[in-house]
C-alpha cells in the first residue's frame, strides 16, 4: 500500500533530510513514526502526500509513483489520504461542519449526500453538537477532532497524523489518540509522527524511530510481534468515549 | 455553482480588499482612459487639420471650361483623390473677400484666377502622395501653377508620425503599469487567501477547482473596475469640456473594449498571481 525504497531527500540550503530510508506500510497498519526534530519524520509524511518528492529513491502510495505523479493524479491520491497537522489547519471562518464540507465539496461530491455523510462524521469524533460552532469557540483538543473529521470524510485507506497531539494536554491527547485507534480499527491505516514518546510506549504499535535522516529502529524488523489485525488495547482508564470527551 | 460561493465568501471576508483592489484596478484603468481620451483627442485634431490638406492648381486666364471639366474628371479618377472642385474667378474673388475682410477694398474683379482643388482620400495625404498628385497636375497645360504647401504637409505627417509612436509607446507603458498594479493586487488577495489554498489542495482539490473563484473574482473585480474607470474618464471628458475645450469621447467599440479589457485584465491576473502561487506551494 505506502513503500518507501532508498529514499534520500536533500535540500540545497538545509542538506541532507533523508538518508536511504527504506520501509513498508501494509494496509490497515498503525505506524509510529518517532525521533528527534529534525530527524525527517514531517519529510516523509510530506512525501506519502506527495506534497514533496525524493531527491533519490522512489515513494509508492496505493499505486502511485513519486517520480510519475502530477497534478490530477496527486489531487486524486489526496482524496483518499485523510492528513491531520499539529495545528490543525482549519478555516478559521468557517464552522466545524463547514471546515468538515469543504473537503467533501472540492472533490465534486453530489450535494445530497454531502449533509450525511458530514453528520456521520462528526458523530463518529464526538462532535455532533459542536457542527455549528467556529473553530475559535473550540478546545484544541476538538479542534484535532474537526480536523479528523475532515480527514475521514472521504472514507481515506490512509491517515497521516503529523504530531497530531503536540499541541494538546495530556487529556485532550488521549482523547484524541483514541480516535485515532478507533478510525485504524475501523480498517483505516494510521502513520503518526510523533514526539510523544509516552504514548507510543503505552501501544504495541509498530514504530520506526528516525535520527538525522536515517531510519535507526523499525520494530517490525526488530523481532517485535506487531499486534494482530494492527490495532493494540492501551491502559484501562484512558479510553474516552468520543462523545462525552469534551476536550 | 460552488466557485462562485467561495469567491463570494472571500470577498465578504475581506471586504475592504475587494473594495481595494476595485478601487486600484478602476484607477489603473482610468490613467490609461484618460491617456486613451488624449490620444483620441489629438488623432482627432490631426485629422481635421489634415483635411485640409489640398493640392490647389491654377488655371490660366481664358481657358475654355470644357477643358477644365475633361482635367477634373481626370483627376477625380487619380487613386489617391477623394473629390475635386473648381474654383472660379468670382469664387475664389468672393472667398478671399469673406475669409480676408479687412483687404476686401483690396480684391478688384479678376485679380484672382480660378483654380482647380483636389481633396485627397484619408490615408493618402503623405507628402509623397501630394507631392506625385501635384505633378501630374502640372502636366496640363492650362494650369500655370499647383500649389499644396509642401513644407506644411511634410511637418504635419512628421508629427502625426510623432504623435503615433508616441502614442503607442506610452500606450504600452500605461498598459503594463496597469497590468502590475492590478497583478499585485490581486496576488495580495491571494495571499490573504494562501492558507485556504494550501487546506484546498491537502484535501485533493484540483488546481483548477483553486483558481476558478480567483478567476470570476478577478472578472467581476476587472469590469467592475473597467465601468468605474470608464466614469471616472467620462467625467474628467465632461469637465474638460465644459471649462476648457471640446473634445470627443471614446465611440462604443472602445467603450465596450475598455470594460473588456478590464475584465480581460482582472482575469489574467488573477490566473498568473493564482498560478505563481500553486507553483511555489
Amino acid at each position: 500500500m505506502i513503500r518507501l525504497h532508498d529514499v534520500s531527500k536533500e535540500y540545497p540550503r538545509s542538506g541532507v533530510a533523508l538518508s536511504g530510508v527504506t520501509f513498508e506500510v501494509r494496509k490497515g497498519e498503525f505506524v509510529f513514526l518517532t525521533g528527534p526534530s529534525g530527524s525527517g519524520k514531517s519529510t516523509i509524511l510530506k512525501f506519502l502526500y506527495m506534497d514533496d518528492k525524493p531527491t533519490t529513491g522512489k515513494v509508492w502510495v496505493n499505486g502511485v509513483g513519486s517520480d510519475t505523479a502530477k497534478g490530477r493524479e496527486i489531487s486524486q491520491l489526496r482524496r483518499r489520504i485523510g492528513i491531520v497537522f499539529q495545528d490543525f489547519r482549519l478555516l478559521e471562518d468557517r464552522t466545524a461542519e463547514a471546515n468538515v464540507r469543504f473537503a467533501l465539496e472540492v472533490t465534486g461530491a453530489p450535494k445530497a449526500s454531502i449533509r450525511s455523510k458530514v453528520s456521520r462524521v462528526l458523530t463518529q469524533v464526538g462532535l455532533s453538537s459542536k457542527a455549528t460552532s467556529y473553530p475559535r469557540e473550540l478546545s484544541g483538543g476538538e479542534q484535532q477532532r474537526v480536523a479528523i473529521a475532515r480527514a475521514l470524510i472521504n472514507d481515506p485507506f490512509v491517515l497521516i497524523a503529523d504530531e497530531p497531539t503536540g499541541n494538546l494536554d495530556e487529556r485532550a491527547t488521549r482523547g484524541v489518540f483514541q480516535l485515532l485507534r478507533d478510525v485504524n480499527a475501523a480498517g483505516t491505516a494510521v502513520v503518526m509522527a510523533t514526539h510523544d514518546l509516552d504514548l507510543v510506549r503505552r501501544s504495541s504499535y509498530r514504530t520506526i524511530e528516525l535520527n538525522h535522516g536515517r531510519l535507526v529502529f523499525d520494530s517490525a524488523e526488530a523481532g517485535r510481534p506487531r499486534p494482530p489485525g494492527g490495532f493494540a488495547e492501551i491502559e484501562e482508564g484512558d479510553e474516552q468515549p468520543p462523545e462525552s470527551a469534551g476536550y | 455553482m460552488l466557485a462562485a460561493r467561495e469567491a463570494l465568501t472571500a470577498s465578504r471576508r475581506a471586504p475592504l480588499l475587494s473594495v481595494l483592489s476595485v478601487v486600484t484596478i478602476a484607477f489603473s484603468l482610468f490613467a490609461f482612459g484618460l491617456f486613451g481620451l488624449a490620444a483620441i483627442n489629438i488623432r482627432e485634431a490631426l485629422e481635421q487639420v489634415e483635411q485640409r490638406v489640398e493640392v490647389r492648381g491654377f488655371v490660366a486666364q481664358g481657358t475654355e471650361i470644357e477643358s477644365v471639366a475633361a482635367a477634373i474628371k481626370d483627376i477625380g479618377e487619380f487613386p489617391e483623390v477623394a473629390r475635386v472642385d473648381y474654383v472660379s474667378e468670382e469664387q475664389a474673388l468672393e472667398r478671399a473677400r469673406r475669409e480676408m475682410g479687412e483687404f476686401a477694398d483690396v480684391f478688384e474683379s479678376g485679380v484672382l484666377p480660378a483654380s482647380i482643388e483636389v481633396h485627397l482620400r484619408p490615408g493618402m495625404r503623405t507628402p509623397d502622395n501630394v507631392k506625385s498628385v501635384a505633378v501630374r497636375m502640372r502636366t496640363y497645360l492650362f494650369i500655370d501653377d499647383v500649389r499644396y504647401g509642401e513644407e506644411w504637409v511634410e511637418k504635419l505627417y512628421r508629427l502625426r508620425n510623432i504623435a503615433t509612436v508616441a502614442g503607442i509607446a506610452l500606450g504600452l507603458a500605461f498598459a503594463a503599469v496597469a497590468v502590475i498594479i492590478i497583478g499585485a493586487t490581486i496576488r495580495m488577495a491571494v495571499l490573504a487567501r494562501a492558507e485556504e489554498i494550501s487546506i484546498m489542495r491537502l484535501v485533493g482539490a484540483t488546481d483548477m477547482f483553486i483558481r476558478l473563484p480567483f478567476l470570476l473574482d478577478g472578472l467581476v473585480k476587472g469590469t467592475i473596475g473597467g465601468l468605474l474607470a470608464l466614469l471616472f474618464t467620462w467625467l474628467a471628458h465632461r469637465t474638460v469640456n465644459e471649462y476648457f475645450l471640446k473634445t470627443v469621447f471614446f465611440d462604443r467599440e472602445l467603450v465596450f473594449l475598455g470594460i473588456v479589457g478590464g475584465a480581460v485584465l482582472g482575469v489574467l491576473g488573477s490566473l498568473v498571481s493564482v498560478g505563481r502561487h500553486l507553483r511555489r506551494i
